[in-house]
């Protein structure tokens, strides 16, 4: 018996809602279910970092310092991946590093999300003047180097993580613009438009209740990659000096200060760089996924 | 009137086509310039005050006031942009200050860096992706295929900084073959370069490899095999051939992530680049230098891709810029 994601029971074999065609699909998928096992993962340590996490994440040991992974000759199973120059347990950090990536990702994608999809939805159906205006500033925004447009905003404004979500929330509307504006293009010619124009439906409701629903998964899909993107470009921000503060674990200021330490204590930059990249591997798997199960043409 | 239009030569008729274009284009690059101006002077006046951002923060109110008036920032905002943007324009920015140089002046002088960082990598990029991404597409579910996507997947994953970091461990402190950071000669650039073209190169992989999984099943690759071509006639000659316009979109795209990401490598690698500059200048709360950066950044990117259109029509004659 399968239960579709609207509650709605589906027939064996007809009436199969489209969400469940695409779920099916997306479970056939051996890279999407990986990527969506990481993505969990990540979300597990973000959620239960407390309880997960075996030390407090920034509790220094100045007698334990640059102590090697316990595979390593001179490392302990008390510290599992190690310890940084401070005597900090890497893997605790780690874990609750997760947490700055988790939030940042999901914040930029609602930020950006949002401009984003509202812009584009007005650009393709409106047209006109508003679409000009927004095809605009969408040309400006394409023209500036967006590492250097967010390490501007974060220099003036002042670092700290809600600089940061609204630094890269800021850099990451357009591309939801040109994919939104595109579809609504298409949409708008479609004849259950034409209908609802017909039934006298106000512009408002045609966007919201007719166009907004049809655009959705092709901004769930565009979504997985700008998380993917906003995690490393949070943690390159913290690389630099300019994301989180030092006081709070986050991947890219890990890296940060592990980049001193090459030549003798390794496991510092390895292992933060390894979890952003298993992170972005699976939100990229599950996006590619994604993008497979809701519109195969796209493949 | 239909039959004058029918007697222009369809040659004239495309150049007349390509100048209209050009035109439009032109008028589209000088208007994302403008808007880069009007955003550069937005994010110095994010918080109100630009003095507080640029002057040091033990600074007296006496030194905050001389300042403030100096620069000109107790003028009403719309006469402080019309005074910017006129002297962005002219590529004035005033003077850096941290060096007391234009800051214009220090920004060129760091360009050719950049430009010879930005072409090792853009080299990196054509020579690797492109072959790599043909050679999957044509050995599929083969054990180069696997590779391939492999590399393509972590490449798209990892961070560039992480990349460069763990370039520097192997190469230059466990094997030492080539220094860690710094400029000088080749083997300076092997790192940064490597490591500044490894994202787009992935990205440029991928992408070759599905628009030739594509244009190989087409129908007259088909009768190109059946002519008697021989493989590697058929995939140069018109498997590639009309696959590049998907990838040539692509590296336009990449070379602003490119310049985008050369802030991040030349951090690293401590490559005395614009992007390093742009950095330090951020630090230094030098903001004259970073408007530099951002306006010629922003103005190679703009022409950039200009070229980038104009070579469509190289590549694919069928265009018409109508």
């Amino acid at each position: 018996m399968e239960v579709t994601l609207t509650g709605t029971r589906a027939a064996p074999d007809h009436g199969v809602s489209n969400r469940t065609v695409a779920l099916r699909r997306l479970a056939r998928d051996p890279g999407a279910v990986a990527g969506a096992v990481v993505v969990l993962i990540v979300a597990v340590c973000a959620i239960f970092a407390p309880l997960i996490a075996r030390t407090d994440p920034n509790l220094q040991n100045l007698s334990s310092t640059l102590v090697p992974p316990m595979w390593i000759a001179g490392g302990s199973g008390a510290h599992p991946l190690g310890t940084d120059n401070l005597g900090r347990d890497l893997l605790a950090r780690i874990i609750w590093g997760s947490r700055v990536s988790a939030i940042v990702g999901i914040c930029v994608v609602a930020i950006g999300g949002s401009i984003g999809v509202t812009a584009g939805l007005l650009a393709g159906y409106r047209r006109g003047w508003v679409d000009a205006l927004i095809a605009r500033i969408t040309d400006v925004q394409l023209a500036f180097p967006l590492v250097l447009l967010a390490v501007a905003i974060v220099a003036v404004v002042g670092p700290g993580l809600w600089t940061v979500i609204a630094a890269i929330g800021l850099t990451s509307w357009v591309q939801y613009v040109r994919v939104v504006r595109a579809e609504t293009l298409s949409l708008r010619e479609r004849e259950f438009i034409a209908a609802a124009q017909a039934a006298g439906a106000t512009s408002s409701r045609i966007v919201t209740r007719h166009l907004l629903p049809n655009v959705t998964s092709v901004a769930i899909v565009l979504g997985t990659f700008e998380i993917a993107r906003a995690v490393v470009f949070e943690s390159s921000l913290s690389f630099l000096g300019l994301g989180v503060p030092p006081t709070t674990p986050s991947w890219g200021g890990m890296l940060a200060d592990g980049r001193q330490y090459l030549d003798t204590a390794w496991w510092v930059a390895l292992f933060p760089g390894l979890a952003i990249m298993i992170a972005v591997m699976g939100i990229n798997l599950l996006g590619d996924g994604l993008r497979d199960a809701l519109d195969p043409s796209a493949r | 009137m239909a039959a004058a239009r029918r007697r222009v030569h369809p040659r004239l008729r495309n150049v007349a086509h390509l100048t209209a274009f050009l035109a439009r284009r032109a008028l589209g690059a000088l208007w994302a310039l403008i808007g880069v101006e009007i955003v550069v002077f937005l994010i110095l006046h994010l918080t109100g005050d630009p003095t507080s951002v640029m002057m040091p923060p033990e600074s007296t109110a006496a030194e905050l006031a001389a300042f403030r008036h100096a620069q000109g920032f107790d003028r009403p905002l719309i006469v402080q942009f019309a005074s910017f943007a006129l002297s962005a324009s002219r590529g004035d920015l005033g003077l850096s200050l941290r060096h007391q140089e234009p800051a214009m002046t220090l920004a060129l002088a760091r360009l050719p860096a950049t430009a010879l960082l930005g072409s090792a990598a853009f080299a990196i990029v054509l020579l690797v992706g492109v072959p790599a991404g043909v050679l999957s597409a044509l050995r599929p579910r083969t054990a180069i295929d696997y590779a391939a996507r492999i590399v393509a997947l972590v490449g798209q994953s990892a961070p560039t900084y992480w990349i460069g970091l763990m370039l520097i461990l192997l190469f230059a402190v466990l094997l030492g073959w080539v220094p860690a950071s710094g400029i000088g000669d080749w083997r300076n650039l092997v790192l940064p370069a490597a490591t500044l073209g490894f994202f787009s190169t992935a990205k440029l992989m991928r992408l070759t490899r599905a628009a030739m999984l594509e244009v190989l099943e087409a129908d007259y690759v088909r009768t190109a095999r059946a002519k008697g071509l021989t493989a590697w006639r058929t995939v140069i000659g018109h498997g590639l051939r009309n696959a590049w316009l998907p990838i040539v979109t692509q590296l336009g795209v990449e070379l602003g992530a490119l310049l985008s990401g050369a802030i991040i490598t030349e951090t690293v690698f401590a490559w005395p680049g614009i992007g390093r500059l742009a950095v330090q200048a951020v630090f230094e709360r030098d903001f004259p230098v970073v408007e530099a950066v951002v306006l010629i950044s922003a103005t190679t990117f703009v022409l950039l891709n200009l070229a980038v259109d104009l070579l469509y029509a190289v590549i694919d004659p069928r265009i018409r810029y109508a």
